[in-house]
Order: C-alpha cells, then structure tokens, then sequence
C-alpha cells in the first residue's frame, strides 16, 4: 500500500508519465481508496494544463525591431566568435 | 505556412555551424526562431518587460560573441536558454538583491510540500473568467513564486523543456529539478484553487 506521502512523492512521475507500470497500478488504487490524493491529483493535473494552454506571449514588434537593430550592430562591430 | 526560410536551411546543426563560421544571414535565422520563446521566458521570469526586453537583447548578444564556445553537444536553443535564465536571473538580484534566493542555494524542503486546501475544482475553471482575468490570475501566482522554483516551472511546464534540459539549462541536478518542480506545481495548485474551487464546496469535499 501506498501511504499519503509516498503518494506525493511519485505524483509529478505519474503525472509526466513517467512513472512505470506497477507504479502506475499503485497510484491509481491509492487514489481510489483517499479521496484527498484523488482532489490533489486531479488539481495539479488541471495546474499544469491550464498553465500550458496560457496565450502565447506576444514579442511586441517594436522589441522585435530594436533587438534585430542591436545584433546587426554586434554583427557590423565583430564576426561571431571571434575572441578579442 | 511552411517554415520558408533565409537561408533555406532546415537541419539546426547545419544553421549553427554557418552563424559560426561568420554567416550572418544564419544567425539572423537563429534569432528569428527563438526571440519570442526567450522574451517569454525571460518575462516570466523577470516579471518585467524592461528587464525582459534586455535579457533578450543580452541573450542574443552573448551568444553571438560566444557562437565559438558553443560545441553543439547540447541544442542551441538549451544554450541560449541557458544564457538567457542567467540573465533573468541577474536582473531579479538587481532590483531585489536581498530577497533573492540564488539557484544553487540549498532550499528548505519541509513545508513548502505542505498541502493546506484540499478542494474540488470547477469543470472548467478557466471558462469562468475572461481572457485578462485568468492571464492575470495565472501571471500573478506564477509570480508569487520562489525564483528558484518558478525558474523550473517556466523550463518545464511553460516552455516544456525535459528534465534533463533543464537541469542542463541551470546548471543544477536531474532530482534538484524534480523536487523544485514538485513543489511549484504544489504552491500553485494551492494558489489556484482560490480561485477555482467549486462554488459551495469547502475544504472537506469528499469527506
């Protein structure tokens, strides 16, 4: 039997899936049996996936331009990698 | 669209090689394909864009001055990551040199692990809140994290490195990597169910 801590220990495995079968196995009846673990699992779960359907920042065109003017600056001053 | 490119090259190591033999053109296109996704990065991080603004142009800037460092055993994109969380993480000590916990700094394990609000989530939490509002709620949480541990969050979860990537990207351990991460998700599944928890329910929902 899984206990609450060890539960929490192997969640981020579970949840990457990374953790191997018989793990597996063991999380998901520790999960039927406590109904807490199930609540943490399940919110963590939906944490990562609302982070990851997050808008896209945007690069404000302006920055894009400024950044391109800095490089080409670097580029007219030196070649690449050439150490001074 | 396709990816059509300036220099019509598609295989990374081949662009690389040119920037660093002294193909602008090549460098360009290495810049053009990751300025946005180290902006982000770099934002997320510093919490700011001013300072995110100049990580940004400080990245690229290192990398082509050190295109000759680089050995290409790693990605490119894992090394400028790399420069650019160093960078970040620079800006964050300036302007809070005394709150900052550096990297590498060994981090109290004990209860930050700790599990305070056990609640059931709306089905679809998200959908509650307009597009602002939830980008607020979720910059702001991300925010109210360690550096350390939100630097592993953004590497992992938002940029979607590996493990192994990131560890590589900051220069500390594969298990370092891991708990840091454990407890990010943790800290903000806290943080986030103040604001997602089914109406009605409290603390004990399936109790």
């Amino acid at each position: 039997m899984l206990t609450c801590k060890e539960f929490m220990q192997e969640l981020n495995d579970y949840l990457d899936e990374t953790a191997d079968v018989e793990l597996r196995r063991r999380i998901e009846v520790h999960i039927t049996e406590c109904p807490n673990c199930f609540v943490i699992l399940d919110t963590t779960r939906k944490t990562i996936q609302v982070y990851k359907g997050m808008q896209p920042q945007v690069l404000p065109a302006e920055v894009q331009a400024r950044l391109l003017k800095a490089v080409e600056r670097k580029m007219a001053a030196r070649k690449p990698g050439i150490s001074s | 669209m396709p990816a059509a490119t300036e220099t019509g090259i598609f295989d990374e190591s081949a662009l690389v090689a040119r920037a660093r033999e002294g193909d602008l053109a090549a460098f360009n296109e290495l810049v053009g394909r990751y300025s946005r996704k180290i902006y982000r990065l770099a934002k997320h991080i510093t919490q700011n864009d001013e300072d995110a603004e100049d990580v940004l142009q400080e990245t690229f800037l290192k990398a082509f001055e050190h295109l000759s460092d680089f050995q290409g055993q790693s990605k490119f994109y894992t090394w400028i990551v790399r420069i650019a969380v160093n960078e970040s993480l620079m800006k964050l000590r300036k302007r809070k040199s005394d709150r900052t916990v550096p990297l590498d700094e060994p981090l109290d394990t004990g209860e930050d692990t700790v599990v305070r609000e056990i609640a059931v989530w709306d089905e679809n939490p998200e959908q509650q809140y307009s597009r602002e509002e939830l980008g607020k709620i979720l910059e702001e949480s991300v925010e109210s994290l360690k550096p350390a541990f939100r630097t592993v969050f953004v590497l992992r979860d938002i940029e979607e490195l590996s493990t192994e990537e990131t560890a590589e990207a900051l220069g500390i351990s594969v298990p370092a990597v891991k708990s840091r991460l454990l407890r990010a998700r943790l800290q903000l599944r806290e943080r986030l169910t103040r604001f997602f928890k089914r109406k009605g329910d409290d603390v004990f929902a399936y109790l």
